[in-house]
């Protein structure tokens, strides 16, 4: 199968390696691989912020670049949620480009759903090799169902010892410009999640949402801890960490 | 009540930095949370539930003005007065005019949120008629100098044990307690004579009944049956939109409201007041008045903000939020805290009064998964944010580079020139260590943490090079 892999702005900008761990995870499960070279932004940020006109031609974008895959998949819950519930509705006004996002909704995953669901993956390239506990990010949890996926796939990985947090579900703060417009607000919330994460000893911190993870980490290292790890899923999986 | 909502961010930075609000914040969430998740369990169908509660809200705001006209019916042949109020103002007005009527002295009050959106309180005072407070809640606060209420199922749960008892010490003037049985007690009897020699009554109204004209109450203290039936004279002040057709819609609503608001299966009380007291009966007011309240609400009918008329004011919302978890109530500056009070303050009080409450969420929708009337929290707060930039009310910075992030990501070419400069500049900035601590471009970032640093090239850089690698 073909698939479009939609790398995310901020994978793009802060953490390329997780891009390639991604492609690596899918080249693994047997996919044609394909990364429009042209592809920027989901349109997200434009969309939480309350401007309709900009994330509706981002949308566009987005739709014309990944339509012609067989399935697009995205290592981010937040972006593929996006693309996923949310471009039909920011372009209901012109029917058209409507009924192509609606067409390329039900092929758009979020990386861990894809590879458990659509690709069914029995092998992983992966090696870690310590305790994990997982933050659940919003988007992906509550829009797209993200929660048993992740850790099904981590759990096939024989060093890897899973070590669930008191409210793996709770936000932790970033929601995208929240984030730097409430940053005080942010940190304080930040600071709980990085509490509950440390009261499991776990050696890493891993989650499948980059804003998330560059928040948590963020915050540990603001908060004195230098050694516990914080990391993507597709890292984890792929075995580039 | 005034409203502070313009200030947010102050009222936010002063709750961030109150050790003592921090403390009692953390304690009270795992009580609101847990018990609800536990609660939720004991319903076979709890999302069958809540869609049907969603279908009889919709229901009864698709043609709220005929169920409004059944209820003005059926009161008024159970021998109540119904009154309507556009605003604040005229609640206070309605209420001062009752009074006067029945020489009223003294008011006994339950809990009503209207009551606080009015600001009746000091109206009453003014018009020379003393409010007494008898939930013990707003009683604490009322004897607390008027402190405002920090949530609307428990307005002092921002308040420590230690805090009441030494309030109750410095008000009533007897010797400090810290037993809360003690406490409670102390407060009964500083009430006791309030409800006995009170004039009126007033109270809230969780639900009103279209086909039998009653109110409803959710109460856990027994203080609502007092103010409902020995005074003289209950007046009832509630919003519009709590109206429901039938007895059995509100027994559907009550399997969710307890248990959403407080984790309970059922509150305590749980009382139908129907009609004045008639002859063949030992209790009840003499004379019954409804004032059904406005303030905002009709606008809101047919507009794309009315699912958030199905509010049944539970508060799971804010008690799930991570935001009001932090801050708690007060800093959302008006009656309303958590995402029901980011959506309801601006559209009540004016979209230009509360600029920062829509923005002042991570729109991680926990309150849109608890809610037990499946109200999109938010979507509505996306709609208002897309208000303030129809609007112009953003700050011109803001827009300007949203607009330019936005012109730059739909130009693939100059965006992969602007990125590999970004990241560039941002690894500079970090100087080879793995994390930037001040970051000029986002300020309110590193206030609170540090910024990680990026690997320094863009994915489409280093993807481009390993093709051409591939290629040779």
């Amino acid at each position: 199968m073909r698939v479009g892999l939609f790398v995310t702005c901020l994978v793009d900008l802060m953490r390329p390696r997780i891009g390639f761990a991604t492609l690596r995870l899918l080249e693994a499960a047997g996919c044609e691989v394909v990364i429009p070279a042209g592809q920027t932004c989901c349109g997200q940020p434009a969309f939480s912020a309350g401007d309709r006109v900009a994330a509706a031609a981002l949308a566009k974008k987005v739709i014309a670049e990944f339509e012609g895959f067989d399935y697009v998949v995205v290592p981010s819950g937040s972006c593929a949620d996006q693309i996923r519930n949310e471009y039909a509705g920011l372009l209901a006004a012109e029917s058209a480009w409507q009924a192509r996002a609606q067409a390329l909704s039900p092929r758009v995953f979020e990386l861990t759903d894809f590879l458990t669901r659509v690709a069914q993956v029995e092998q992983l390239p992966g090696t870690f090799r310590g305790s994990i506990t997982y933050h659940d990010s919003c988007g992906g949890l509550r829009h797209l169902g993200i929660k048993q996926q992740p850790r099904q796939l981590l759990a096939r990985l024989p060093g890897v010892e899973l070590r669930e947090m008191v409210g793996a579900e709770d936000c932790c703060g970033f929601g995208g410009a929240f984030s730097i417009k409430f940053g005080a607000i942010s940190a304080a919330i930040a600071e709980r999640k990085c509490d509950k994460a440390a009261a499991t000893g776990a050696d890493a911190i891993v989650g499948g949402d980059l804003g998330c993870l560059l928040n948590i980490e963020g915050k540990l290292r603001r908060l004195g801890d230098e050694t516990t790890r914080v990391l993507h899923v597709a890292e984890v999986l792929a075995g580039d960490c | 009540m005034q409203a502070r909502s313009r200030r947010f961010k102050a009222n936010a930075a002063a709750a961030l930095a109150n050790p003592v609000l921090q403390a009692n914040l953390r304690t009270s969430k795992g009580k609101f949370v847990d018990k609800r998740a536990t609660a939720i369990l004991e319903l076979d169908d709890f999302e069958g539930t809540r869609e049907a509660a969603r279908q009889v809200r919709d229901h009864v705001l698709k043609d709220l003005d005929l169920w409004l006209e059944r209820f003005e019916t059926t009161a008024t042949a159970r021998g109540a007065s119904v009154l309507w109020a556009k605003d604040g103002a005229e609640i206070c007005r309605h209420v001062a005019d009752i009074a006067r009527r029945h020489s009223v002295k003294k008011v006994v009050k339950s809990k009503s949120m209207l009551s606080e959106e009015a600001g009746l309180n000091q109206a009453l005072e003014a018009a020379g008629i003393q409010p007494v407070e008898t939930d013990l809640g707003e009683y604490i606060l009322q004897i607390n100098d008027n402190e405002p209420p920090s949530h609307i199922i428990a307005p002092v749960v921002h308040k420590s044990l230690d805090e009441v008892a030494d309030l109750f010490e410095r008000a009533h003037k007897k010797p400090r307690k810290t037993d809360i049985a003690e406490l409670t007690r102390e407060a009964r009897e500083a009430l006791r004579g309030h409800f006995l020699s009170a004039d009126m009554g007033i109270s809230g109204g969780n639900f009103l009944i279209a086909e039998t004209g009653s109110v409803a109450l959710v109460t856990n203290e027994g203080n609502g049956r007092m103010v409902t039936t020995l005074p003289r004279v209950h007046v009832v002040i509630t919003g519009v939109e709590k109206v429901v057709p039938t007895l059995d819609d509100l027994s559907m609503l009550m399997r969710l409201l307890p248990r959403s608001a407080t984790g309970q299966s059922i509150s305590n009380y749980v009382s139908l007041l129907t009609g004045v007291k008639q002859r063949d009966e030992a209790d009840g007011p003499e004379h019954l008045y409804f004032i059904l309240v406005d303030n905002g609400r009709a606008d809101l009918v047919g507009s794309e903000f009315q699912d958030m008329l199905r509010c049944i004011r539970c508060g799971a919302c804010m008690n799930h939020c991570p935001v009001y978890q932090t801050i708690g109530g007060h800093a959302y500056g008006w009656v309303y805290p958590g995402p029901m009070g980011s959506v309801l303050t601006p559209l009540y009080l004016g979209i230009d009064q509360a600029i920062d409450l829509p923005q002042a969420a991570t729109l991680c929708d926990q309150c849109g998964v608890v809610c037990p009337v499946k109200i999109p929290l938010p979507g509505l707060l996306r709609r208002l944010r897309e208000k303030q930039m129809e609007k112009r009310l953003r700050p011109l910075m803001e827009r300007v580079a949203l607009k330019a992030w936005a012109w730059v990501a739909a130009r693939p070419r100059l965006y992969d020139l602007a990125t590999r400069i970004g990241v560039r500049y941002l690894a500079w900035l970090a100087g080879g260590r793995d994390r930037i601590g001040v970051l000029a471009a986002a300020p309110e970032w590193t206030l609170g943490r540090d910024f990680p640093a990026p690997e320094g090239r863009t994915f489409r850089e280093l993807y481009r090079q390993r093709s051409a690698t591939v290629a040779k």
